[in-house]
């Protein structure tokens, strides 16, 4: 029963908004091919679950994904650790990175065609950027925040720097480390479909690119429903990963 | 073993003076309590004796060895207990102890021995956001002595409990201290703490910080609140104290 009530909002949410769209078009008189009524994109949606292509694409466009989020995620945590413990080196970095996290991870793409080729990189080359960011800015921030009676039991204690890292800084900023992951996520997945634009032959992305090109909307707005769903989903996902977070380090002050 | 000789502070060079001229030893297995209002410069003392805050002028030795940093032979207990709150209570206790060179069945020996000492024995797996005021201190004291330090320092260790686990602690630490021998320094502002648990008080007076008294308690080891011993030097200390607090008002008028 619980879960029913929990559930009719959200059911409600996307009855209205499938009324909506059948709304409009009734409205608006629009041609089916211009403005897609919901029937014909699930048929096209229908269709290409049915022959199996859209799993394909979905399989190689997570697997983009998770490579370029995850390589940022290690690589942007490990800088902001190191960043964050110095502030000297962090005064001279801070600025070339606000110089950089502005620019659209787009805008280096025809750099990143250059430099990676074409296939799998520039996608993930894009993701990487997008989510690589945010995760940096939120740990450093989380560093610098750090109980400093954490710092003097370690430094009571005789810990190594890399000790104090690894027992001290990264599991007391990780709460905050945690909020920068879910925040990557979300711009990382957004990015996916643009850096799929780029140079690749399969994803989501290019189904969308591909769809386009032969005019059939019903299918690009498929493609768009299942990107929602999907990335509705890595967010749901992060949820739990950050209530497990919670559970941990939350009830600690 | 400690020997505080002429030791002058203050945080910047036109700023008041938070310690001036401050000249004390403290004997091997001695449990000293400085006594003083807030603001006298006690726990700055502290903080110096520990390693943490650098003194000005003076010196103040370990076995005639000037402390510069914080090291593990004196370990501070922090006013707030300082225990990770995302790890258990067996992992806190263990903090200090991972980077000496001690087998994995010594290091879980030694900390079962220690969380038995404090009663804890049975938490061993609990959070400590699951524990109460009173055993995150006593977790925290037995993740001190399972560091077998020489010197414990204590800055208002029962400040945030309430009476009865108050004398409880107390009478714990007492017995812990008879039976381990370590020698303590105890920053309060609790004249019956002073009395109850030290062989010696030092009262500091502000502006600027220095000693005002120095009172040997000759009394058994074994106290009580009631005893007119007890009522006698809680008297004297209590006169120090309205002295003190006549003078500053004549000053004002």
């Amino acid at each position: 029963m619980a879960k029913v009530k929990k559930l009719s909002p959200i059911a409600i949410g996307f009855i209205l908004l499938l009324v909506f769209w059948q709304f409009a078009i009734f409205i608006g008189g629009h041609q089916s091919a211009l403005f897609p009524p919901p029937l014909k994109v699930g048929e096209a949606l229908l269709a290409i679950i049915s022959d199996g292509s859209l799993f394909a694409h979905i399989q190689i466009s997570l697997f983009r994904f998770f490579s370029g989020y995850l390589a940022a995620v290690i690589v942007a945590v490990i800088l902001g650790l190191l960043l964050g413990r110095s502030m000297l080196v962090w005064k001279v970095v801070d600025p070339i990175v606000q110089v950089l996290r502005p620019v659209s991870p787009i805008a280096w793409s025809p750099f990143i065609v250059l430099w990676f080729g074409i296939g799998n990189m520039p996608a993930i080359v894009i993701i990487f950027i997008a989510a690589f960011f945010p995760v940096l800015l939120s740990t450093v921030s989380a560093v610098k925040k750090v109980d400093r009676t954490y710092l003097r039991i370690a430094s009571n204690f005789e810990m190594s720097p890399f000790e104090t890292l690894r027992k001290i800084v990264l599991p007391a900023s990780f709460p905050m480390i945690a909020n920068g992951l879910h925040m990557a996520l979300g711009s990382a997945w957004i990015f996916l479909v643009a850096g799929e634009m780029v140079g690749a032959q399969s994803g989501l992305g290019f189904l969308i690119i591909d769809a386009r090109n032969s005019l059939s909307l019903d299918l690009v707005m498929a493609c768009i429903v299942v990107i929602g769903v999907l990335g509705l989903a890595l967010d749901k996902g992060i949820h739990y990963f950050e209530s497990w977070v919670n559970r941990i380090w939350g009830s600690a002050k | 073993m400690i020997d505080i000789r002429n030791v002058s502070k203050s945080y910047s060079e036109q700023g008041p003076t938070v310690l001036q001229d401050i000249s004390f030893d403290i004997k091997k297995g001695e449990v000293i309590a400085i006594l003083g209002k807030s603001g006298c410069g006690k726990s700055t003392l502290l903080n110096c004796i520990g390693g943490f805050e650098a003194v000005n002028n003076g010196q103040i030795l370990l076995d005639e060895v000037s402390i510069r940093k914080p090291s593990k032979r004196c370990i501070m207990l922090m006013q707030n207990y300082g225990l990770l709150p995302w790890r258990s209570v067996r992992k806190n206790v263990e903090l200090g102890i991972e980077n000496i060179s001690l087998s994995k069945q010594e290091i879980s020996e030694r900390t079962l021995h220690y969380l038995r000492m404090v009663g804890l024995e049975d938490r061993a797996n609990a959070l400590p956001s699951e524990l109460s005021g009173g055993m995150q201190q006593r977790v925290a004291i037995a993740r001190a002595l399972a560091m077998q330090p020489e010197v414990i320092l204590m800055d208002e260790p029962f400040g945030a409990l309430d009476t009865f686990t108050r004398y409880y602690l107390q009478d714990e630490l007492m017995q812990i201290q008879r039976r381990e021998k370590m020698t303590i320094v105890l920053v309060t502002h609790d004249i019956d703490e002073a009395i109850y648990l030290a062989d010696r008080i030092l009262i500091m007076k502000p502006n600027p910080g220095e000693i005002h008294k120095e009172i040997v308690l000759r009394l058994p080891k074994e106290r009580n609140r009631a005893d007119a011993d007890f009522q006698h030097y809680r008297e004297l200390i209590f006169n120090e104290f309205q002295f003190t607090h006549e003078t500053t008002i004549e000053f004002n008028i």
